[in-house]
């Protein structure tokens, strides 16, 4: 449903608004690398633009910290009414590696809700086009939650029903696998 | 004169050429010794537990449901790909890949989880010493031998008061 909403909504370009709450500037570079003519974001329509109020997409690096917390909710609430918001880095998708301190709140869907994560630290600017591109409906995500389970035993383990004594002399028989 | 400087100014962008990357039409490959996404390998797995040691954002979640079945949640959320777990895992069981395009709109697709058995100690029964002789005793593995009919016992799950929920591991962020 938002993908159909995305393509309806922000067909044409989006503009995108680019907000730092206290991350280490490492995913901005990459952000600002996405704009560069080598990944050229433009011919996509995505534009910097520097006021929320004229953005369709925030980006937002860094957890959500004490100190620009009010910041953040401001600039959120300064969007026009059908905005996206992209958790671009570890720290905006989990509250990065410093997430128990005591100035960091966590990740930042604690203060603005978030509709699409893009993990790294900091991610490539290839894996931000293609988070833009997930959210716009061009490719589908090719991640899924994996879960392994362990079917047989590795080991070998005794069985107390094998558990025999010969000669007074208790030996363990039948060492194969449960 | 400035005729002339935007001429030479044209000349310059004509010699660069076109440089951008044909990136969402190719795939990109990435350098050799590029950090990814772990995967965990579950056939070499031993459940040491060290990789959750090791995590400095405290990602990989060690959990036992019981003395036997041990599960380990890697949640990708605030993973700096740093590499410290494929590091220090004894049997080669993590590896780095190259996956970088991880781009979801749900943080639990990142999420992968191994469950393991866990052989016990053919002596004590158990696999891991408790810091205090209570907590020994207190242990879900502890084992009661019938000495009568001279068996051994398997009594794992006598401490366990219900049945355990796994799916209910959650990091608190406060």
């Amino acid at each position: 449903m938002l993908k159909n909403l995305c393509q309806k909504m922000f067909g044409r370009s989006l503009w995108v608004y680019h907000a730092n709450s206290g991350g280490c500037n490492g995913c901005d570079i990459e952000v600002l690398n996405v704009l560069t003519p080598y990944y050229d974001a433009e011919r996509f329509g995505i534009k910097l633009v520097g006021s929320p109020r004229h953005a369709d997409a925030m980006l937002c690096q860094g957890p959500a910290m004490r100190s620009t917390a009010q910041a953040l909710k401001r600039a959120y609430d300064a969007m026009p009414a059908p905005k996206l918001v992209f958790a671009i880095g570890s720290c905006a998708c989990g509250g990065g590696i410093w997430f128990d301190s005591y100035s960091v709140l966590g990740p930042v869907e604690k203060l603005v809700p978030v509709n699409f994560y893009i993990p790294g630290c900091p991610p490539r600017p290839e894996a931000i086009i293609y988070g833009v591109a997930v959210a716009l409906g061009l490719v589908d995500k090719k991640t899924a939650p994996v879960q392994f389970k362990q079917i047989e035993l590795p080991i070998p383990r005794y069985h107390p029903g094998d558990l025999r004594g010969r000669d007074e002399l208790v030996v363990y028989e039948k060492v194969e696998k449960v | 004169m400035s005729v002339l400087s935007k001429l030479k100014e044209a000349l310059v962008c004509l010699k660069a050429g076109r440089v951008t990357l044909p990136y969402p039409a190719q795939a990109m490959p990435v350098p050799e010794k590029f950090r990814g996404r772990p995967i965990f390998d579950v056939a070499k797995c031993t459940g040491c537990g060290g990789c959750a040691n090791n995590c400095p954002a405290r990602e990989i979640l060690v959990f036992d449901v019981c003395q036997e079945v041990r599960v380990l949640q890697y949640l990708g959320r605030r993973c700096a790909y740093c590499g410290r777990c494929a590091d220090v895992c004894p049997e080669k069981a993590v590896t780095m890949s190259h996956e970088f395009e991880n781009a979801t709109n749900a943080i639990g697709d990142i999420k992968q989880r191994i469950e393991l058995f866990m052989s016990t100690c053919q002596r004590c029964g158990r696999c891991f010493k408790e810091p205090t002789t209570l907590d020994q005793l207190k242990m879900k593995g502890y084992r009661f031998d019938d000495v009568a009919h001279e068996r051994w016992v398997f009594r794992s799950k006598a401490y366990l008061d219900s049945e355990p929920v796994v799916d209910d591991i959650k990091i608190e962020w406060e």
